[in-house]
């Protein structure tokens, strides 16, 4: 039951948050602070993580191909595969949900606990719309970026730590990353993470929003944001996957 | 003027507001007074449009605002400065910022016009020159001063203030006090104070309501809450030997006139 009040609540507030924004160059300006926010600061964070991972990805591959059958290129084909259907898309997407989802829904209940929103509603502003609309926007139209940066820098990760390991020279690899290349696959995985993006931005905002007591509870409301972001994705993932993959 | 027509509150089952008018004049300092949990700021909320009412009427200038949508009520929260207990700064916005914030939403005004106008309001307040300074670089009383000056830099015909100088020291907390008579009286303002702070009824009360239990207990000003026999009143009025023993002079020097 409270499951079913929750979920009226936060499309109630969907059709909050997307009215028209009191002035437009006021949201343009809080927009680019948001895409600095959301989007390029996550950057160092998906860089290090995607090269990693990557790297990652095509030691694990190359060591698991003693079958002699196996063309060698498998490596680069399976990296890249892995990297632009689940890996950019998906995971890149459950390590945000930790990092601008946490950082949404505490700046958002600290200004719910310390009145800021109650002004802003006195004074006649949309405090939904003001706050979360310019968050989504960036969110929606940097995660694409952030995911096709990625994508490159997983797939540099596992050509670094292929050829530094010996496992694979570059020609190999990169025939593997070019072989059966699938641009549609590019285009499933940025219509993943623009979803993902719309999840994370309004579930944490709408966990912030309605925040109710002190700084505990907005620690709390925190963790329930990552949380319920996660399983949010994760449930998507899989009906995007059956409706864009397997339709 | 603020009209409040039979008003009721609840949350829940339990009923905070209970049937409660009061009017609250304009060019005056209008104070609700009352016990903590007795329904005060739960008033004030409700007057703002924070809280929905379950009953009842709210005129600003005889305009029901409980009647309006949104579009309609938010032409009269543009009239409305308030004043929030902790201040309710934006953290991420300097002094400047803040007061200009009113500004830059609904006025269509130049950016000089509107500095020109954030630079009346910290005048106003004393706090000339601190333009560029962050909420967390300001001493309580300056936060204060700060959300005075963000609440009337539009100008307002209302002024509501949430214990103002609640966590202040008394010389602050008297600064602030005259702060709002001043501009009330200045301005011709509908001013609207909550406060538990004894100076405070007796310096600028001129209309005082008094709630107790959601009820509209007592209604008078800072002369006569000094002579009221109410129970209820005296005992929250003069809770300490030290207000007592006042009472007690005054009424001493009362008779010897």
């Amino acid at each position: 039951m409270k499951l079913m009040e929750g979920f009226g609540k936060y499309f109630l507030m969907l059709t909050i948050v997307f009215r028209a924004p009191e002035k437009m160059s006021v949201f343009r300006r809080r927009l680019f602070e948001e895409l600095e926010h959301i989007g390029i600061n996550s950057i160092p964070l998906v860089a290090l993580m995607s090269s990693f991972i990557g790297g990652v990805i095509a030691l694990q591959t190359a060591s698991n191909m003693s079958n002699p059958l196996l063309p060698t290129y498998t490596v680069g084909y399976i990296t890249q595969s892995s990297t632009i259907l689940e890996f950019s898309p998906t995971i890149i997407s459950l390590i945000l949900a930790g990092k601008v989802g946490s950082n949404i829904a505490s700046e958002i209940g600290t200004m719910r606990v310390t009145e800021q929103i109650d002004a802003l509603e006195i004074m006649g502003v949309n405090s939904l719309s003001f706050l979360v609309l310019p968050k989504v926007t960036a969110a929606v139209l940097f995660f694409p970026i952030l995911v096709i940066f990625s994508m490159g820098l997983s797939l540099v990760g596992g050509w670094i730590a292929l050829v530094l390991s010996d496992l694979s020279s570059t020609e190999t690899y990169v025939y593997g990353i070019r072989y059966y290349f699938e641009m549609s696959n590019v285009w499933y995985a940025l219509t993943k993470c623009v979803v993902f993006g719309f999840i994370i931005v309004t579930i944490s905002s709408f966990y912030g929003y309605y925040v109710k007591g002190g700084s505990l509870e907005v620690g709390r409301s925190s963790t329930q944001a990552v949380v319920s972001s996660s399983v949010a994705i994760l449930v998507a993932n899989f009906l995007l996957t059956q409706m864009i993959l397997l339709s | 003027m603020i009209e409040v027509k039979h008003v009721n509150k609840s949350f829940g089952k339990t009923q905070i507001l209970k049937d409660i008018s009061a009017t609250f004049e304009k060019g005056k300092v209008n104070l609700i007074i009352g016990q903590s949990g007795h329904g005060k700021t739960v008033l004030a909320k409700c007057i703002v449009g924070l809280h929905e009412v379950d009953s009842g009427e709210i005129l600003f200038n005889g305009r029901n605002f409980c009647k309006m949508n949104r579009v309609e009520r938010t032409s009269i929260r543009q009239e409305i400065g308030m004043l929030f207990q902790g201040s309710a700064l934006f953290d991420s916005m300097t002094v400047e910022e803040n007061v200009m914030f009113p500004l830059l939403m609904f006025k269509k005004m130049t950016k000089k016009e509107m500095l020109t106008r954030v630079n009346f309001c910290l005048e106003r307040v004393n706090l000339t020159g601190r333009n560029s300074l962050f909420p967390s670089e300001c001493s309580g009383g300056m936060q204060k001063r700060i959300g005075i000056a963000r609440a009337i830099a539009m100008n307002p015909k209302y002024l509501f203030c949430d214990e103002p100088n609640s966590g202040l020291d008394p010389k602050t907390a008297i600064l602030i006090d005259t702060l709002i008579r001043e501009i009330t009286y200045e301005y011709q303002i509908t001013t609207v104070a909550i406060t538990h702070d004894m100076n405070s009824v007796m310096e600028i009360g001129d209309n005082i309501l008094f709630i107790h239990n959601g009820n509209n207990w007592w209604t008078g000003n800072k002369n006569n809450i000094i002579s009221t026999e109410n129970p209820e009143v005296t005992s929250f009025v003069y809770a300490s030997e030290f207000m007592k023993e006042i009472k007690d002079s005054i009424i001493e020097k009362n008779k010897n006139k």
